[in-house]
């Protein structure tokens, strides 16, 4: 049965448009006005507050602790400073990538790592005969983001640690609104921001907390459709969208790895034995046929398109998660996986999977557009991700 | 000549224009010099804090004519570029009553179904008329404009196919529409769709803004249309606040320009242009430095660049005579607030999304007529029409947490006021202000920590706007296209050899849109090799 977060009592209150999504087997606000645009403009002007409850959340502990993360995950574990925090993907023998999360080092000895699948099977297996525990937190704790230029000016109003201390993934233990909490400089929105982690049954009180410290700074419970748009401008992966976790896929060839992702500079081969280190050590040597880009449709070409029609270039409103065509030419050589129009930006962008020859930035390809009920294709050139990236992300 | 130029181009005025001309002319490997007067810049396209943790939008306010292109071309965004959108348009009326115009259609429609059934009905119908009649024009505002009365083939082909255009795409009865647009008076234009008296009256302000004219003046209805042109991400008709003030979109274009290598100096007051043989070969500031270049650019007005910094010798005397003639009395003033708290309308709460729009004073178009009539005679309105908007509901970092900032643009204040502008004047029109203000939000009074007052007197000593004029010179048929700023001199040029114009006195005109900016320098940079010659 699908069911509310810890945070449901306070984002159902708000939730005006009643427009709901699906989340690993939560409901979470699509958008809480009728349309996600203002929630869009919080994240990158103001500040804007995001159940990210759902996600998953394990904890592990003990002597071992190390040992078994980094047999699991390609980033190097050991390297990873207490209240440090690391992006990683974790794989399969054959080096495809199962799942993305963050780990964080709580202490010597204690890691937590979030994961958009249910991954405590595979964790448990992997810690067969290894002096550690490993718990499934995911429905005891609650988590917001808080992300946007002033998310932190607001945090400093309720929190009583050093903000400007904190660097881009580090975290901190400290009392939020009188709450114990960790705060963690990170995000899926590639804007400055944090998010903040607390006990379930206290959830109500950081929202109500939170909402009160962000009203003079312009803040806006924000909806997944909102995060969407700057998850692509960010240039950020989605999980089941932009790539097929290998659990799910049909056939390998819907997998990849996470060089075949532009997750190369994740995978620590040299670290030691890790799962599907031999695969990936082989792939790197033999090198790629597939890249995951940037791609950006040239504004021009789609103006020209529509105008065509008589019309002025019809822009999508939401990101976009669907397979569409890219060629050379004539000859397929990809497909895009995302795809937004970039407000800021004032550019249509997209992500994608293309052979490896037309993969450099600057490439020309043209992506597949529906203008008027036909297919028709936009040109496009390969750039770098991500796409937008203001200082104030790191400072 | 004798002397050795120091750079490629100097541009004069660190306006948007100006700035956005010497990025162009950087980014395609040209040194650029650009001298601006005072100790900032942006021009009328700045953020200032005057009264301590208050950020106001000196002049300008909000954005919508920005064009897309010029902010994907500089990167802008990478420059600290953020705009968001303005969605609503909220007229207090007397009594407590009002009509907002939301983002959303049907609660437009229903908002406005309770002043007439009719006009709720007609409403989309005329802004997809609008729209149509904005695409029709636009290919003019993108293009530098052709000259009809020349004789060089080019010129008479793009003529041609904007002939073709508008016999090809238009129908019929756009066209009889476009032709009432270009001569009718805005209310006469609305009566022909529209009973509504408060949404006449707000929809007719749009064709005012900025001129020295009244709803029943002939050519107000193509104002309107022109502001219906704006457009952000391909949406015709919005309009957007940028974070951080107007003052913002200078920045970030400065900052483009920096990237490409532009030099820019403030507090460098141009006096002269040096002309010698009928060719411009640098300027002269007033600190008597003389910088020598090979292309002269001006971002100031017309009155300024021909009447001033290039001595009347060098210019052909009907061109001098046109550029006297060039209409540019200002007419509107400017009213900025620090508040300790929200206006509070009546008959609305106190807080609401109403506030994050555009408030519009002006209930009827009798009302704006009057205020119109006031400054036929040399006075300032008495009861001004409003176009307020409080950046601060919007980006709160434009004023200290759980205060604000309003800006309020003001129409009548005429620039040749009986007896002329002076401090009693000022203030006595920033009362006037504040007093219709508080007919609708009677809080207002008790909420202002301090109040900017710029009369087009103090528009012209500030920002050096000449008159005080808004757009470098009014927006009326007869100093439009390629009769911007004088005929047979739309294409930037000037009867100087090397001195070009790329502010909002040329085409297509003023408003926040580098886009005489963007195309002056792509003009320039086409015929680099071949300077101008006639
Ligand atoms: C009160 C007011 C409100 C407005 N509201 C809006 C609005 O909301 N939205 C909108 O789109 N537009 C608005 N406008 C219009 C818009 O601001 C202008 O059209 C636009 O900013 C003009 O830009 P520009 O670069 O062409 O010229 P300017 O901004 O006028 O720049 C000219 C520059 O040249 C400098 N200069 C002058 N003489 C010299 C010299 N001798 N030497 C060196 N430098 C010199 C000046 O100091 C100035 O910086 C408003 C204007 C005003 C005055």
């Amino acid at each position: 049965m699908l069911r509310g977060t810890p945070f449901h009592s306070r984002t159902s209150a708000l939730c005006e448009g009643q427009n709901w999504r699906r989340w690993a087997g939560y409901v979470v606000a699509g958008s809480y006005e009728l349309t996600h645009e203002r929630e869009y403009y919080a994240i990158r002007t103001t500040a804007a507050l995001i159940d990210i409850s759902p996600l998953h959340k394990y904890r592990i502990h003990g002597p071992d602790a190390v040992r078994v993360v980094d047999r699991i995950v390609t980033r190097d574990a050991s390297k990873c400073a207490v209240n440090q925090i690391m992006y990683t993907p974790w794989c399969t023998d054959a080096g495809k990538v199962l799942d993305d999360g963050t780990l964080w080092r709580l202490d010597e000895q204690t890691f937590r790592l979030t994961a958009a699948e249910p991954n405590l099977h595979w964790l448990l297996e992997n810690a067969i005969g290894l002096a550690v525990e490993i718990e499934d937190e995911s429905d005891r704790i609650a988590a917001v983001a808080l992300q946007g230029p002033n998310s932190r000016e607001i945090l400093k109003l309720i929190s009583d640690t050093d903000l400007d201390t904190l660097g881009y993934f580090r975290l901190k233990r400290a009392a939020v609104a009188d709450l114990p909490a960790i705060i963690t400089r990170t995000g899926y929105t590639g804007d400055l921001g944090y998010e903040i982690w607390v006990e379930a049954d206290q959830a109500g009180r950081l929202w109500d907390a939170l909402m009160a410290a962000g009203r003079a700074y312009g803040i806006l419970p924000t909806g997944i459709l909102a995060l969407d748009i700057a998850r692509v401008e960010a240039g950020l992966l989605l999980l089941e969208v932009d790539y097929v976790p290998a659990r799910q896929a049909e056939v390998a060839s819907q997998t990849s790895t996470p060089y075949e992702l532009g997750l190369g500079w994740t995978v620590k081969l040299d670290k030691g034995p890790f799962i599907g280190r031999q695969a990936l050590a082989e792939q790197k040597r033999r090198g790629l046929k597939w890249k995951f880009v940037g791609i950006e449709v040239e504004w021009e070409s789609l103006e020209r398109l529509y105008w065509e029609f008589g019309l002025p270039p019809q822009l999508p409103t939401e990101a976009w998660r669907e397979s569409v065509p890219v060629y050379s030419g004539r000859q397929w050589i990809g497909y895009a996986t995302s795809g937004c129009w970039s407000p800021i930006l004032k550019k249509y962008l997209a992500m994608g999977h293309l052979r490896a020859q037309y993969a450099k930035p600057g490439t020309p390809v043209k992506m597949e557009v529906k203008v008027e009920h036909q297919r028709k294709q936009a040109a496009a050139r390969v750039v770098k991700k991500p796409f937008f990236d203001p200082e104030r992300k790191r400072a | 000549m004798g002397r050795v130029p120091h750079y490629d181009a100097i541009v004069i005025g660190g306006g948007h224009n100006g700035l956005t001309t010497a990025a162009y002319l950087a980014k395609a490997g040209k040194q650029v010099l650009l001298l601006e007067r005072r100790d900032i810049l942006g021009g009328a396209t700045v953020t200032e804090e005057i009264y301590p943790g208050f950020k106001y939008s000196v002049a300008s306010y909000v954005v919508s004519l920005l064009r897309p292109d010029v902010i994907r071309e500089l990167k802008l965004a990478e420059h600290g570029l953020e705009i968001v959108p303005l969605e609503s348009s909220f007229s207090p009326l007397p009594g407590g009553d009002y009509l907002v115009r939301w983002a959303d259609r049907d609660q437009t429609r229903r908002e406005i179904y309770r002043h007439s059934p009719h006009d709720a009905d007609l409403y989309p119908e005329f802004g997809r008329l609008m729209s149509q009649m904005a695409r029709a024009v636009k290919p003019l505002i993108s293009m530098a404009p052709p000259d009809p009365t020349s004789l060089n083939p080019k010129e008479l082909l793009e003529l041609a196919k904007l002939g073709r255009y508008f016999a090809r795409d238009l129908e019929q009865e756009h066209f009889y529409s476009l032709v009432k647009l270009m001569t009718m008076s805005v209310a006469d234009f609305l009566d022909e769709w529209f009973e509504s008296e408060p949404l006449k009256a707000v929809m007719s302000s749009s064709g005012i803004i900025g001129t020295f004219l009244g709803p029943r003046s002939p050519g107000t209805a193509y104002v309107m249309l022109h502001h219906f042109m704006g457009e952000i991400d391909g949406v015709f008709r919005a309009w957007g606040f940028p974070r951080g003030g107007t003052g913002a979109v200078a920045e970030s274009i400065a900052s483009a320009a920096r990237s490409y290598g532009v030099e820019i100096r403030t507090s460098a007051d141009v006096e002269q242009v040096i002309v010698k043989k009928g060719r411009a070969l640098g300027v002269a500031l007033e600190s008597g430095e003389e910088i020598y270049a090979r292309r002269v650019v001006s971002g100031v007005d017309p009155k300024r660049t021909f009447l001033k910094l290039v001595d009347e010798s060098h210019l052909p005397s009907d061109f001098v005579e046109d550029i006297r003639r060039f209409r540019i009395q200002g007419s509107s003033g400017k009213v900025n607030l620090a508040l300790s708290e929200l206006p509070h309308f009546t008959g609305l709460p106190a807080d609401g999304p109403h506030l994050r729009g555009f408030i519009s004073v002006g209930p009827s178009i009798e009302y704006l007529e009057r205020a119109y009539d006031d400054a036929k005679y040399g006075a300032f309105s008495r009861r001004p029409y409003l176009d307020i908007v409080i950046p601060s509901a919007i980006d709160p970092a434009m004023a200290p947490p759980g205060k604000h900032v309003m800006s309020i643009f003001v129409q009548h204040a005429p620039y040749n006021l009986n007896g002329g502008w002076n401090d009693a004047q000022r203030e006595a029109f920033g009362d006037a202000v504040v007093d219709t203000l508080a007919e609708f939000a009677p809080n207002i009074k008790d909420a202002i920590l301090h109040r900017q007052v710029l009369t087009p007197w103090d528009l012209e000593q500030v920002m050096g706007l000449t008159e005080g004029n808004i757009f470098q010179g009014e927006l009326s048929l007869h100093q439009l296209f390629f009769l911007r700023p004088a005929a047979g001199w739309a294409r930037y040029r000037t009867p100087v050899k090397n001195l070009y114009l790329c502010g909002s006195a040329a085409h297509p005109g003023g408003g926040i849109s580098s886009a005489p900016g963007r195309l002056a320098a792509l003009e320039i940079l086409k015929n680099w090799s071949k300077p101008w010659s006639s």
